[in-house]
C-alpha cells in the first residue's frame, strides 16, 4: 500500500473515534460556550445574546472569586498532601516482601468507597452533636464543620484520605518500573540509601510523580462531590468550588448562561492545569536511541 | 592507570532465599591482581556470590574478608569494591560523563579531581566521544564500556563482573574479552569474573572456580580444569565440542561402575578401509573451517571428534575410531568423582 493510501486508510479507521469525539465532547463544549455568551433564564422566558457580559459580572462576583480561590486551595493543598504522603506510602509497599498483595488491598480500600459515601461516612464522624469526634472532643466538635477555613481544610482531609491509596499505587507501578539494578549498583558506587533515592529513585520516578500530579489536579479542581457531601459549599458560601457554584447557578438559580460561564472557565482552568503537567512530563525525557 | 590488588578471601560462604539454598558453603582465595572466574550454569550461585561480596546482600554462615580484613558487616561503600552487572546498570537519566562521575560524586571528590578522572578513564575506555550521551543513545558495546568505565574510575581493590559480555552480540564479545585481559594486565587490580561461557573463563582467568548447585566443584588453573577435571560435571563444562563421556564399553573397555571421558581432539576417525579400531558409523559431520566436527554412532552411543578440515563423509559411513588409552579419564558412575588413575593406560 503506498504512503498516501496507508494515511487515508488511518484516517478512515480514526473518524469513527473522531466523530464520537466530536459528538460528545466538541459539541457540548462549543453549545455550552454559545450559552455563555447568552442571557437566558427559562423560568422567566429570558434568552437574549449579551457577549461577553457573563464574564464580566463573574470578574466582580465575590462568590464566584471566593469560589475559584477555594478551588485553587483545595487542589494545591489535597495534591501536595496526597504527593507527600503517597511517596512513602509507596516506597513501603515497595519494599515490602511478604503479604506485599494483601496490604496493597487493605491500602485501596478508602479509594474503591464511592466518594458519596467515603464523605457521608466522614461526615456523621464529624457530625457536632453525635459524631464520633463530638465524643472524643466535645469542646471542638461543633467548630469543625461550622467555621469556614476548619470546614474546608475537612473537606481536604477526606479527599487526601480517599485518594491518597490512588496516587500511592501509581506511584508504586512507577518504582515498579525502575530496574532493581540501577539502585544495587548505586550501592556498590558508595551511594547510601539517602543518596539512592535521590539521585536514583527520585529522578527516574518522575514520570511517574508528574503523571500522578496530572490526574489528581484535574480531578481535584473539580471536586464536586467531597464538598457537596460533606458541608454543602456551606457554611454561607465559604467552601463551594466552582463546580458546586455552576450546578447552582445552572440548576437552582436557572441561570443557564452564566452558569455556562462559570462551567467554561473551569474548563479553561483544567485545560490549563493539564497542558502544564503535559508540558513538564514531555521535557527532561531521556533521549531515545537514534 | 594501575592499581594495587588485594587478596579476597572466602569462607565457608553460605546463602539461602526463602529456605532455598543458593549457596552452600563456599570456601574461594583470589590472589592479589588475579582474576577468578566464577563459572556455571544458571542458577547455581554465581551471581549470589557476587552479591555478598559486593554486600549488597548478607551471607547466613560464612566469612568474607579483602585485603585481611573481615568485611562482612561492612556496607558496600565501605567495601571498596566495584561491580559491572549484566545489565550493565547504567543510570538512564545520567550522560555518560555523570554516570562516570557518580561513584567519586558520592566518595566525596574534588569536582577538579573527579574531572580529571574522568577523562582518564574515558580515554583508556575511549569513551571520550560519548561523554556527553546519554546510555539510550549508545550501542551495547559502548553501554559495556561505560559500565566498565563507571568500575574502573574509582580505582577499586576487587572488580566484580557479572557476566559483563552475555548482552553483546558474538562479534562484539570476543573484541571485548581480548580487551578485558588486556585491562586486567595492565591494571593488576583483583577481578573476580563470574560468567556461564567456559571460553570466557578459559581464556580470561588465572584460575576457575566450577560452581555447581551451589557448591564448588573445581578449582584450578585453565589447564587443571581441562586437562584433569575433578568431576564428569566439570569435564562436560570446558571444552568445545563437549567432552564425550560414555559407558566404556562403548569404547571397547570392559564394563564397571565408571564412565570414561574422551576430548574430541582425542578421538581420532578413519575411513581407510581395512584400519585398525572400533567400527562406528558417522551420524553428523560439522565442516567448522580450520577443522572439521565429526559425530560418530557406536553402540547406541554418540561421539564427537575433531578431525582434519579435509575430513568429509556421507552419513551413515563406516569409519573406524581410535585413540590413546592414556587420554582416557574416568569417572564414578554414582558420584561423578574422578577415578585416580593407579596403573597406566
Amino acid at each position: 500500500m503506498s504512503a498516501r493510501g496507508e494515511r487515508r486508510l488511518g484516517a478512515a479507521l480514526v473518524a469513527p473515534a473522531g466523530a464520537a469525539l466530536a459528538l460528545v465532547a466538541l459539541g457540548p463544549l462549543l453549545a455550552t460556550a454559545w450559552l455563555s455568551l447568552r442571557h437566558r433564564v427559562p423560568v422567566l422566558g429570558e434568552d437574549r445574546f449579551v457577549g461577553l457580559a457573563n464574564y464580566g459580572a463573574l470578574a466582580h462576583d465575590a462568590r464566584f472569586l471566593g469560589a475559584l480561590a477555594n478551588t485553587a486551595y483545595f487542589t494545591a493543598l489535597a495534591v501536595a498532601l496526597e504527593l507527600v504522603l503517597a511517596l512513602p506510602l509507596a516506597l513501603a509497599l515497595h519494599h515490602a516482601g511478604r503479604g506485599r498483595g494483601g496490604i496493597r488491598a487493605a491500602v485501596l480500600v478508602p479509594w474503591i468507597l464511592p466518594t458519596v459515601v467515603a464523605a457521608k461516612l466522614w461526615a456523621l464522624l464529624l457530625q457536632p452533636d453525635l459524631g464520633l469526634l463530638a465524643r472524643i472532643w466535645p469542646d471542638g466538635a461543633g467548630a469543625v464543620l461550622t467555621r469556614p477555613r476548619l470546614a474546608l481544610h475537612a473537606a481536604i482531609f477526606v479527599d487526601v484520605w480517599k485518594t491518597t491509596p490512588f496516587v500511592a499505587l501509581l506511584l508504586l507501578a512507577g518504582l515498579q518500573a525502575i530496574p532493581e539494578d540501577l539502585a544495587r549498583a548505586a550501592r556498590v558506587d558508595g551511594a547510601s540509601a539517602l543518596r539512592v533515592f535521590r539521585s536514583i529513585t527520585l529522578p527516574l520516578l518522575r514520570p511517574a510523580i508528574l503523571l500522578a500530579l496530572l490526574f489528581r489536579s484535574l480531578d481535584a479542581f473539580r471536586v464536586f462531590d467531597v464538598v457537596f457531601v460533606l458541608t454543602e459549599g456551606g457554611p454561607g458560601h465559604t467552601t463551594e468550588p466552582l463546580s458546586l457554584y455552576a450546578y447552582r447557578t445552572l440548576l437552582r438559580a436557572g441561570s443557564f448562561g452564566l452558569g455556562a460561564a462559570i462551567s467554561l472557565v473551569t474548563f479553561l482552568c483544567v485545560v490549563a492545569i493539564g497542558l502544564a503537567w503535559l508540558s513538564a512530563l514531555g521535557e527532561r525525557r531521556p533521549a531515545e536511541a537514534p | 592507570m594501575s592499581v594495587a590488588g588485594v587478596r579476597l578471601e572466602l569462607e565457608s560462604l553460605a546463602k539461602s532465599y526463602g529456605g532455598v539454598p543458593a549457596l552452600r558453603g563456599v570456601s574461594l582465595s583470589v590472589g592479589d591482581g588475579k582474576l577468578v572466574a566464577v563459572v556455571g550454569p544458571s542458577g547455581c550461585g554465581k551471581s549470589t556470590l557476587l552479591s555478598l561480596v559486593a554486600g549488597l546482600d548478607a551471607p547466613d554462615a560464612g566469612v568474607i574478608r579483602i585485603d585481611g580484613r573481615v568485611v562482612n558487616d561492612l556496607s558496600p561503600r565501605e567495601r571498596d569494591v566495584a561491580m559491572v552487572f549484566q545489565s550493565y546498570a547504567l543510570y538512564p537519566h545520567m550522560t555518560v560523563r555523570r554516570n562516570l562521575a557518580f561513584p567519586l560524586d558520592v566518595a566525596g571528590v574534588p569536582r577538579r579531581e573527579i574531572a580529571a578522572r574522568v577523562e582518564e578513564v574515558a580515554a583508556l575506555l575511549g569513551l571520550a566521544p560519548l561523554l556527553d550521551r546519554r546510555p539510550a543513545a549508545l550501542s551495547g558495546g559502548q553501554r559495556q564500556r561505560v559500565a566498565l568505565g563507571r568500575a574502573l574510575v574509582r580505582r577499586p581493590k576487587v572488580f566484580l563482573l557479572d557476566e559483563p559480555l552475555s548482552n553483546l552480540d558474538a562479534a562484539l564479545r570476543l573484541g571485548v574479552r581480548a580487551e578485558l585481559k588486556k585491562l586486567h594486565e595492565r591494571l593488576g587490580a583483583t577481578f573476580v569474573y563470574v560468567t556461564h561461557d567456559q571460553a570466557e573463563a578459559m581464556t580470561l582467568a588465572d584460575r576457575i572456580a566450577v560452581l555447581r548447585d551451589g557448591a564448588l566443584e573445581q578449582v584450578g588453573t585453565p589447564r587443571e580444569i581441562y586437562g584433569a577435571p575433578a568431576t564428569a560435571f566439570v569435564a562436560r563444562f570446558v571444552g568445545t565440542p563437549p567432552v564425550n563421556l560414555v559407558a566404556p564399553e562403548v569404547l571397547g573397555l570392559p564394563e564397571g561402575p565408571i564412565d570414561v571421558a574422551l576430548r574430541p581432539e582425542d578421538l581420532r576417525v578413519s575411513r581407510e578401509a581395512g584400519a585398525a579400531g572400533l567400527a562406528a558409523r558417522v551420524w553428523l559431520v560439522e565442516p567448522m573451517g580450520s577443522e572439521t566436527w565429526v559425530t560418530v554412532e557406536r553402540a547406541g552411543a554418540r561421539l564427537v571428534a575433531r578431525c582434519e578440515a579435509a575430513f568429509d563423509a556421507p552419513p551413515g559411513a563406516p569409519v573406524r575410531l581410535g585413540f590413546d588409552p592414556r587420554r582416557l579419564q574416568r569417572f564414578e558412575r554414582e558420584t561423578g568423582r574422578r577415578v585416580v588413575p593407579d596403573r597406566p593406560g
